[in-house]
């Protein structure tokens, strides 16, 4: 092999080699700080932030007070005509396993798990958060189409976790302010 | 100078036959789940077969291969036999061990928690064990590795170490500090529960210690493949490596910058604050960095060896390069699965872009192509680059090589894209089975079929690699000659100390990841009340 060729005028040619490779890093940091500014921009202006703070719960007492009793599940319309849902994984179903939403308005998720790690992935949107139990996950959404999507535990949750899928049916807004109108939790289990 | 070869084949043919057991597991997965694979009526055996395969291809494959490997940069990187040979016994036989006493709980369905453990599911006390045998095995290569570097630099006073064991000392190092984050989880916390000495657990600090691990495992995965990258393939091809110095910056910048990121495998996670989201998600931008680099070196060596070999022109050159090489087809192979793989994972650090795929099966896609297919494709390259040096026999099957190589790449892609594709669609990752009748989930059916073929390639293709080696074993006598490295353009003859130890740099990934992970880990371990009943995998 002819190495040795650009070994003699060595010097020369490593300069050259030296210049072309800086130039090169100095791309590769420019690709990276663009998209770290690409991340950070996305994350302010499109508001697509991750939930600020941390709540926590315990698992154990879900069931008897607090934020997620059962009767306290469910879709709500709140005053300022926003939407919250309230909902509970636990091996293999969730609670309540049809949600009922309108569509155009913005709706809070509010979710935990009464026992093992489950996840909520609503098919068709980038609605998508883990379930710890001990702790909330709150997650912000609005539907742009009516009808219904499928909604799995993405999170490998034991023996029956193929299983687990729940639904959520987006309808018209006034049809779900019709519904709302006695007050109480709505959902669409059984119907 | 390869004085232990037995030590270092034991370890290879260790990696490549549970590698087979694994890859079969896989390929049953595949199809036992698409719409070609009858119902499985008890889904728990999935469950088993599931945590088999990610916990050998994860934990025990992968380690086994950088051992030995690690082991053969030793001896024939610094020309050197290896001290401390009874001790690297002693950590393969851990490596045994603990391999068998974490897969008997699992084959009888005591111990389905897969390979990332997620409490407060707790399997059988015997596997968490058995994991930690394997990995305090992989610790000793680690104290050897270091051993062996210095006792050299005792005897080469300030001589620049050779690039190869340069690399492998820092890919050791990095193991050893990123198995501490899963090491702290099963000790301080899962072991405890599983034997029954604790009934509750907090389960977020428990996803915060393993994210610690899984984001730096990757770079320890691809370590073997890099140092092939850069120190085999120019040798190989015939050509020289561009730039030594910017070879050593990148393997030091993985040692420093692989670490604390891992959080953004939380970004789904409720426990974590929004602050150390975005803290880990700026610092995983920084990880393009290297490989970027390394992209530009390889290329550009790739290039040397084509104009040595009278390849002209802009891109004509490329033609001139020897193709018939199995070396030079898996680094193809690799570098353009490497640039898909990158690809999508540009999407996965994205905070936003996360959402739409976190947990579908577009991540287990993703990893299959860069981990099953960008690394392990360069496994492949290295056992068949050092057999004859271990064996002393020559791989004379070079058509039944590149068949083998062709089939892995063309099975891979087949197997990940639509796996990818169903991923975008929403379908959950881990599941056993899929109702492929409900017209909302009939649409995903032919991409399944797809990768459940593809499947059945990568199987095709595995089993070939296994019979090449085997048939090596028995080929006619060959005097292979030393095991040497690739030299680069300008062999130093001088290296700077930042770049010639590593001390400075282990410093900085210690001080990083206190500071990337000592407060949300403090916080949580602190905070009262989130500790929740363990639930028992197999005791209902
Ligand atoms: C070649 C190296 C391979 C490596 C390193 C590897 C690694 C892994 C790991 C770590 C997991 C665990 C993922 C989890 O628990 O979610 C996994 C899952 C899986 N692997 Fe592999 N794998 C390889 C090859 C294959 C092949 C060839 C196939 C198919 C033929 C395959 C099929 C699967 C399937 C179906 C899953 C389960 C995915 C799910 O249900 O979410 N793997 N693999
Ligand atoms: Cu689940
Ligand atoms: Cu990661």
């Amino acid at each position: 092999m002819s190495v040795e060729g650009a070994h003699s005028n060595g010097s020369a040619s490593a300069e050259v080699a030296a210049r072309v490779e800086r130039r090169w890093a100095t791309i590769a940091v420019i690709i990276v700080v663009m998209m770290a500014l690409l991340a950070a921009f996305a994350g302010i202006h499109r508001a697509t932030m991750p939930q600020p703070r941390v709540e926590t719960t315990d698992p154990s007492r879900l069931h008897l007070s607090g934020e997620f009793v059962e009767s306290n599940l469910g879709s709500v319309l709140e005053t300022n005509g926003n939407v919250t849902v309230r909902a509970i994984g636990q091996q293999y179903s969730f609670t309540p396993a049809c949600i009922v939403v309108p569509v155009d308005t913005p709706i809070t998720l509010r979710a935990t798990s009464a026992d093992v790690v489950h996840g909520i992935l609503i098919q068709g949107t980038n609605v998508n958060t883990m379930l710890v139990p001990g702790y909330i996950s709150e997650q912000l959404m609005r539907f742009t189409k009516s009808g219904d999507y499928l909604m799995p535990c993405q999170e490998f949750c034991s023996f029956g976790h193929e299983g687990m899928w729940g639904k959520v049916k987006v309808i018209d807004k006034a049809d779900f302010a019709n519904r709302a109108k006695g007050g109480g939790r709505l959902s669409c289990v059984g119907q | 100078m390869l004085v232990n070869r037995k030590l270092i084949l034991a370890h290879f043919w260790l990696a490549f036959a549970v590698f087979g057991i694994a890859l079969t597991l896989g390929a049953w997965q595949m199809f036992i789940r698409s719409p070609i694979g009858t119902w499985l009526s008890n889904p728990e055996l999935y469950y088993r077969s599931l945590t088999a395969h990610g916990t050998v291809m994860g934990y025990v494959f992968p380690t086994l291969v950088a051992m030995g490997f690690g082991y053969a940069i030793s001896e024939s990187a610094l020309e050197q036999r290896l001290v401390g040979v009874r001790w690297a016994w002693a950590g393969f036989w851990l490596i045994v061990v603990g391999a068998i006493m974490a897969m008997v709980p699992v084959g009888l369905g005591r111990a389905s928690v897969l390979y990332t453990f997620y409490p407060p599911l707790i399997g059988n006390v015997f596997y968490y064990l058995g994991v930690v045998l394997v990995v305090v095995g992989s610790w000793i290569w680690v104290a050897l590795m270091s051993v062996n570097l210095r006792v050299w630099r005792k005897a080469h006073p300030g001589a620049p170490v050779p690039l190869a064991m340069f690399a492998n000392v820092a890919g050791s190092y990095l193991w050893a500090w990123t198995a501490v984050g899963a090491a702290l989880e099963l000790l301080l916390q899962i072991i405890p529960v599983a034997a029954g000495l604790k009934a509750t657990i907090d389960a977020g600090l428990a996803r915060v210690f393993f994210s610690w691990t899984l984001h730096a495992i990757v770079y320890f995965w691809l370590m073997p493949t890099y140092i092939a990258y850069y120190t085999i393939v120019p040798r190989a091809i015939g050509g020289r490596i561009y730039s030594d110095s910017m070879a050593r910056i990148s393997f030091i910048l993985f040692l420093v910058v692989a670490m604390p990121i891992g959080m953004h495998h939380t970004f789904a996670d409720p426990q974590v604050g929004a602050g150390f989201k975005f803290i880990h998600s700026a610092f995983t931008a920084l990880v393009a960095l290297p490989t970027l680099l390394t992209v530009f070196t390889i290329c550009a060596s790739v290039e040397i060896a084509a104009r040595l070999r009278g390849g002209r022109g802009m891109f004509g050159w490329i033609r001139a390069l020897p193709w018939d090489n199995p070396m030079m087809l898996a680094l193809a192979f690799s570098f353009v699965m490497l640039g898909f793989g990158g690809a999508g994972g540009l999407i996965n650090m994205s905070y936003q872009l996360d959402a739409s795929i976190h947990n579908t099966q577009w991540i287990t896609g993703h990893f299959h192509l860069i981990f099953g297919g960008a690394i392990v494709i360069m496994y492949f390259a290295i056992a068949y680059d050092l057999w004859p040096h271990l064996t002393g026999r020559e791989l004379i099957d070079l058509r039944l090589i590149r068949t083998q190589l062709w089939l892995w790449f063309i099975g891979m892609i087949v197997t990940t894209f639509p796996w990818h594709w169903v991923g975008i669609l929403g379908m959950p990752r881990r599941m056993a089975y899929f109702d492929f009748g409900d017209p909302a989930i009939a649409p995903q059916a032919l991409s399944v079929t797809l990768s459940a073929i593809g499947g059945f390639i990568l199987l095709a293709s595995g089993i070939m690699f296994i019979v090449i080696l085997a048939r090596g074993m028995r080929a006619p006598l060959v005097d292979a000659g030393p095991y040497r490295f690739a030299l680069a353009v300008h062999q130093p003859t001088m290296v700077p100390v930042a770049l010639n130890t590593h001390a400075l740099w282990v410093a900085l990934m210690i001080a990083l990841t206190l500071t990337n992970y000592g407060y949300p880990i403090l916080n949580l371990a602190l905070s009262e009340g989130t500790s929740v009943p363990a639930v028992y995998v197999g005791a209902q």
